[in-house]
Formats: structure tokens, C-alpha cells, sequence
């Protein structure tokens, strides 16, 4: 369970519509996985043949929440007017705001980011800013009224897994009433119950699923892992140390040097 | 008129923006606009006369992460 202002959902993995191998795949690996979210986009309509209609048919018919992004945008203006594009045709308020800074990594431009957010929140949206574990960041997207945080695991697409778990842990306990969601860079069913084991709320991912050998079995080894992940953190890990600790007592053991 | 449609130039005979979207074929809900770089909800679609030149931007759902 996780809540998304005010809006409680089951399933704590967030699943990406790209990159898929059909349409068919990507609607059994939602269907499989259990999964209520799943992020869209907006492009350039290229005739009236009507292919976005289709996709948006086909997200229609798998009766899930859709989260829009504003993947590509490089500007804060760019990024609203796609904001305001998506509200409308997608109808809802939720947003997944991504002001990318930087072409190679995709890196978040962490200014614009804000100032995109101030924006939106103003205008009634819902914002899931993309950004990074930086807590200052953090604090400013608060500030201007946002209630979740989507930190980058790593790069976009990368697989890498969480880059900065130190970073990571820090964001949850400075932030401790604010959903927090992993996106990007997640790349194995570890990395995602590693990011809800450090009492991460959710984790959204795409290409790890997508471009798997087999994406619904791998939707669904993700759902699991998210749900491991989240009771783990739940049940209260034990702190790590340097030293050894035996498991079995040394009281009581027989004396046979 | 000549307008600049997605980025290439489009000869066009309507002068509203919903006129022009059905002449250009789009007759789904599931688009949206933006006219020189300014987005235009569908209700202001039928008062909205564009002009030589404008830059007309049409969006619609793909799939995205």
C-alpha cells in the first residue's frame, strides 16, 4: 500500500509503458504484476491515423491509474505546457515532472525542476518531481508543495541500481511523512527490494521489465521483490556492523580442548 | 495560410484551430494543442483563429517510462 496524495494504492511498483515487445506483452506483464500505475507520455500526433488513440485504448482497457510524464522536456516551459497537455487529454492531475539538465546522463535539472513544480503545484497539479537523493532539492520541491519525491536510483534505462544508498537513506529520514518512489535506473527485482528495504515507499521502473528476455515474468519477480522490500523495512532490519557476532551462544558449550 | 504544423510547413484552408484539426483528419478526444508555445484547452479550440505563420503543436498518448 502506498499513497500518492490522498490516492491509496495497492501495489508499490510503478510500471513504464516503452519499449515493450507488442502491446500485447506490455498489457500481460501490467495484468501479471498486479500493478495499479503505469506512466504515459505525449508526443507529436503524426497523421490522423489515430496511433495515439490506440495506445491510449489499449492503457484504457487495463484499468489502472496513469501517470504522465513530461519525459524529454529540457525547459521549465517545455515542461509545463506538456503538463497542461497531458491533464487534458489523460484527465487527470497527476503528473511525473522530468526537467532534464543533461543529455548523456538525463540527469534532472534540480533548478527548473523547482521552479516547473512551483508552477504546477500552483495550477492544481499533483507533482511527482523527478530528481535527485539531494536533500536541499528536496526540501525546496516541499516547499513548493510537493508530497512525493522520485529520487533516481541511477541513470535513466542504466540497470545500475541504487547509486547512492547512503544518499537514499538520508532523503527517508530527513523526510519521513513524504512518499518517496525510486525511478530509474533500477535494473534487477535486488535493486528494487534494496531501494524498499531502505524505506523507499515505491519503486517505478520501465526497461528493466521491458527489454528482459521475458518482461512478464520479470514484471512479476519485480512485484514480488517490491513486496519483500517493503516488509523487510517493515519488520525492522538489524543494523550492520564490522565485526562477527555469533548466532549460536558460546554459554553452556562444552569445554573439550 | 501557411502554418507551421509539428515542426514542418502545412498549407491550410481553415483559419479556427478546430477547424483546421478536422481538416487535418484529427476527430479524437485524445489530442491536445498548443499554439506558439502556448497550450490551448479544446474548449477555446473553436475561437481560436491562427494566422500565417503560427507555430501549431498536436499531441497525442504514447508510451512512455
Amino acid at each position: 500500500m502506498v499513497e500518492f496524495y490522498g490516492t491509496r494504492i495497492d501495489n508499490p511498483l510503478l510500471l513504464g509503458t516503452a519499449r515493450y515487445p507488442s502491446p500485447s506483452v506490455l498489457a500481460a506483464s501490467v495484468k501479471q504484476s498486479g500493478v495499479n500505475v503505469v506512466t504515459v507520455s505525449l508526443r507529436r500526433e503524426a497523421g490522423a491515423n489515430g496511433v495515439g488513440q490506440k495506445f491510449w485504448d489499449l492503457i484504457k482497457a487495463l484499468n489502472v491509474r496513469v501517470l504522465p510524464n513530461t519525459a524529454s522536456c529540457y525547459t521549465v516551459k517545455e515542461a509545463v505546457i506538456t503538463a497542461q497537455m497531458a491533464r487534458e487529454v489523460f484527465a487527470t492531475n497527476w503528473i511525473k515532472l522530468e526537467v532534464i539538465g543533461h543529455s548523456d546522463t538525463l540527469q534532472p535539472d534540480v533548478f527548473s525542476l523547482v521552479e516547473a513544480a512551483r508552477i504546477l503545484n500552483e495550477e492544481g497539479f499533483e507533482v511527482f518531481p523527478y530528481t535527485t537523493e539531494d536533500l536541499v532539492v528536496a526540501d525546496k520541491l516541499v516547499q513548493v508543495g510537493c508530497q512525493v519525491l522520485m529520487p533516481w536510483g541511477s541513470p535513466i534505462g542504466s540497470g545500475r541500481g541504487l547509486s547512492n544508498p547512503y544518499g537514499l537513506r538520508s532523503l527517508r529520514a530527513h523526510f519521513k511523512d513524504l512518499t518517496i518512489v525510486i525511478d530509474a535506473g533500477i535494473g534487477l527485482p535486488s535493486h528494487a527490494a534494496h531501494a524498499m528495504e531502505l524505506g523507499c515507499d515505491a519503486v517505478l521502473l520501465n526497461t528493466a521489465v521491458a527489454k528482459a528476455g521475458n518482461p512478464v515474468t520479470m514484471a512479476m519477480a519485480f512485484a514480488d521483490a517490491v513486496a519483500a522490500g517493503r516488509m523487510a523495512y517493515l519488520a525492522q532490519p538489524i543494523e550492520q556492523t564490522d565485526m562477527a557476532h555469533p548466532s549460536t551462544p558460546v554459554i553452556g558449550k562444552a569445554f573439550l580442548a | 495560410m501557411r502554418i507551421i504544423l509539428n515542426g514542418d510547413q502545412c498549407e491550410v484552408t481553415a483559419t479556427t484551430l478546430a477547424q483546421i484539426l478536422l481538416e487535418q483528419g484529427h476527430k479524437t478526444d485524445a489530442i491536445a494543442t498548443a499554439v506558439n508555445g502556448v497550450f490551448v484547452h479544446k474548449h477555446r479550440r473553436a475561437e481560436l483563429f491562427l494566422k500565417e505563420g503560427d507555430r501549431l503543436e498536436i499531441v497525442a498518448p504514447m508510451q512512455g517510462g
